[in-house]
């Protein structure tokens, strides 16, 4: 029972259940998850305000909880569940009042498909970066809808200008999150993060000078979206007031701060899945020993626990990696000072999307010319090395003819006779495309059989 | 169980969040209706297990249209709240074709037949070959190369034309759209300077 692989299959185990073992399940994810999302605020804004405390030499809070005030975010939780729920006459009262939970519920959902360790995610979808992606799109409506529906001019500036900085960088986002999928050929976080275990130079950061910028252009742009300074003209509290939330108070108005900080860390903890390696610790021998602790999952208790610990650890460092994201947030929101919202658009759309593009298409072109990046690595990429499998078993067989000169001179050669033809003879290449000058191996051949092998 | 019960609420909260989105009067407020509209209608692609459509409804129509139409409502409305007075002759011919598209819809869904659960899971089963429920993504991104295991169930026979091609015209449109849209945007600004 121990031996379980998944919370699901546990509950399933026991037959009592009746098959209300996926409720159990599903309701278990996401309390986790509810909690993940409760603390991660509270944590953060704890930080927020002792690292702008110490960045404009104060102390920040000291006395709430003893040491270093770390229950502040507790005590200003109390205050404002003890707030007055204001609704001015001047607003649509009721797309006022469920505006903060669209901002609250789309940043939550957002962790549904993050993997905070190795298999420990809610849903472990295949395109599980599109759907995160997609979520953390919808957290823009709240904000807008809050804005004008608050009746107050403040609002409905900051509601449009958010609208205008979000539709705009949304675009430079996705591209940015693209660019380590291309080099992992996988939507899926899972497999992203698990490719990159090893040394720390199987990170995707460090897969190409693309990525490398593209980590960098992302994390501006991340920023962006969770609207922090120096992009924070939604809010501009100098000049409008409160922006969006001008008009709200009390659990309303902490709404906004919790999805805004959830939010921080599910695209901080995104950028750690795509490209800081995740989970992985970024050395290779302990990573090698943790995924063999993970590995021995099937065996007695004390492997399974020993696997459940090397998943905590892991649950650790992707942690750390994402708080630290949100620290250099928080830093830099104390650090730099506010743009106008034209320069907030001059930035997005003259400089990011062309650098976004200009990584993306490098990206791209990278595994064509520099085919020797991917035998450096260790990684195992699924996608790519079973269609590769395929065609080089067809190629043995010498159904497909082996393309190029580079491609006979290669090991391919040696093995060609130990395989007997006659288990490939059904594969017939289709519509072969012409080859490139030195991209032997690249220039893909495929028939429906080789899919079929793939998707299996 | 879980299932039907996730299916009769999202189902229930689609059609009555439509009906909301025809009777509010706002602007805004029919855009919040048809988000929990279009929402839903994901979370029954997501019970169909169609995560990639599910998704792209949610960032296509929710996370885009949606905002792009707010923003728009917002950038012109000259007063407050932009509402929309429907004219009762209005009404009647809206009325009119919704009941006639029902009946389409009503008589075309009794006339399928209905293969049932075990039908479903063989055709499953011959087209994605042991793939887990939900990650259609790789099925869809070979279609688009045009090889479908799912039409093709002996397999050896050649690959189907892809929807690669439509699709990168499709893209290439848009760009010239988007290019044609910012052309027009700046001619006027630069004949104002000049006048």
């Amino acid at each position: 029972m121990l031996a379980a692989q998944s919370i699901a299959e546990f509950l399933n185990s026991f037959t009592w259940l009746n098959g209300y073992g996926y409720v159990l399940a599903t309701i278990v994810h996401a309390l986790l998850l509810i909690h993940v999302f409760a603390i991660s605020p509270f944590a953060f804004i704890w930080l927020e305000r002792k690292v702008s405390g110490r960045i404009q030499d104060r102390l920040g809070p000291t006395r709430v909880g003893g040491l270093f005030g770390w229950l502040q975010s507790l005590a200003d939780g109390i205050k404002l569940i003890q707030k007055e729920d204001l609704c001015p006459p001047a607003a649509d009262s009721m797309l006022f009042r469920s505006a903060p939970y669209i901002v609250c519920v789309s940043s939550f959902a957002a962790f549904m498909v993050l993997p905070f360790s190795h298999g420990w995610v809610a849903v472990a979808a295949d395109c599980g970066l599109f759907i995160l992606l997609a979520i953390l799109s919808l957290e823009v409506f709240g904000i807008i809808m809050a804005g004008y529906s608050s009746g107050s001019k403040w609002s409905l500036f900051g509601g449009m200008r958010e609208a205008a900085q979000m539709v705009s960088y949304e675009i430079p986002l996705a591209i940015c999150a693209l660019i380590p999928v291309v080099a992992a050929g996988s939507l899926n976080l899972g497999e992203i993060g698990s490719m990159q275990r090893g040394w720390i130079g199987n990170w995707f950061l460090f897969h190409d000078p693309f990525t490398f910028i593209a980590f960098f252009v992302y994390f501006v742009v991340a920023t962006a979206s969770c609207k922090r300074a120096p992009f924070d003209l939604a809010e501009a509290e100098s000049e409008l007031v409160g922006g969006f939330h001008t008009e709200y108070s009390g659990m309303r108005w902490s709404f906004f701060f919790m999805g805004e900080y959830a939010s921080m860390f599910a695209v901080c903890g995104v950028a750690s899945v795509l490209f800081l390696g995740g989970w992985n610790t970024g050395i290779g021998p302990i990573d090698d020993a943790l995924y063999q602790a993970r590995a021995g999952g099937s065996g007695s208790a004390g492997e399974w626990s020993a696997g459940y610990l090397a998943n905590v650890l892991g649950a650790l460092v992707f942690a750390a990696k994402a708080s630290f994201g949100v620290f250099v947030q928080v830093w830099l929101r104390w650090t730099l000072p506010r743009l106008r919202i034209d320069q907030v658009m001059t930035t997005c759309l003259k400089y990011l999307v062309p650098i976004s593009c200009f990584l993306f298409l490098g990206a791209t072109a990278w595994p064509l010319v520099f085919r020797q990046a991917f035998t450096i690595t260790t990684w195992n990429s699924p996608v790519g090395d079973r269609v590769g499998e395929g065609l080089q078993e067809a190629r043995r067989a010498g159904v497909v003819p082996a393309a190029g000169s580079q491609e006979s001179e290669s090991g391919s050669e040696s093995e060609s006779e130990e395989v007997e033809p006659a288990s490939a003879a059904s594969v017939q290449p289709v519509s072969p495309m012409p080859e490139l000058p030195g991209e032997a191996s690249s220039s893909v051949v495929l028939s429906a059989k080789d899919v079929r092998e793939v998707s299996q | 169980m879980g299932q039907s019960f996730l299916f009769t609420f999202f189902a229930l909260s689609t059609c009555l969040s439509a009906i909301a989105v025809v009777v509010s009067q706002t602007v805004v407020r029919m855009a919040f209706w048809l988000i929990i509209s279009l929402g839903s209608t994901a979370a029954l692609f997501f019970l169909a297990e169609a995560d990639f459509v599910g998704a792209a409804q949610l960032l296509v129509y929710v996370g885009g249209t949606l905002v792009l139409l707010v923003f728009g409502v917002m950038l012109t409305a000259s007063g407050p709240y932009l509402k929309i007075a429907t004219a009762p002759g209005e009404t009647i011919v809206a009325g009119l074709l919704g009941m006639l598209f029902l009946f389409m819809v009503y008589s075309s869904v009794g006339d399928v037949q209905w293969v049932g659960a075990e039908g479903v899971s063989a055709v499953k089963s011959a087209g994605d070959g042991g793939l887990q429920p939900g990650n259609t993504l790789r099925p869809i991104g070979l279609s688009l190369f045009g090889l479908r295991p799912d039409k093709d169930l002996d397999g050896d026979g050649p690959a189907a034309p892809g929807y690669l091609l439509p699709f990168e015209i499709v893209s290439v449109h848009l760009l010239v759209v988007l290019i044609g849209a910012a052309y027009l945007a700046r001619a006027k600004r630069s004949r104002a300077a000049n006048q």
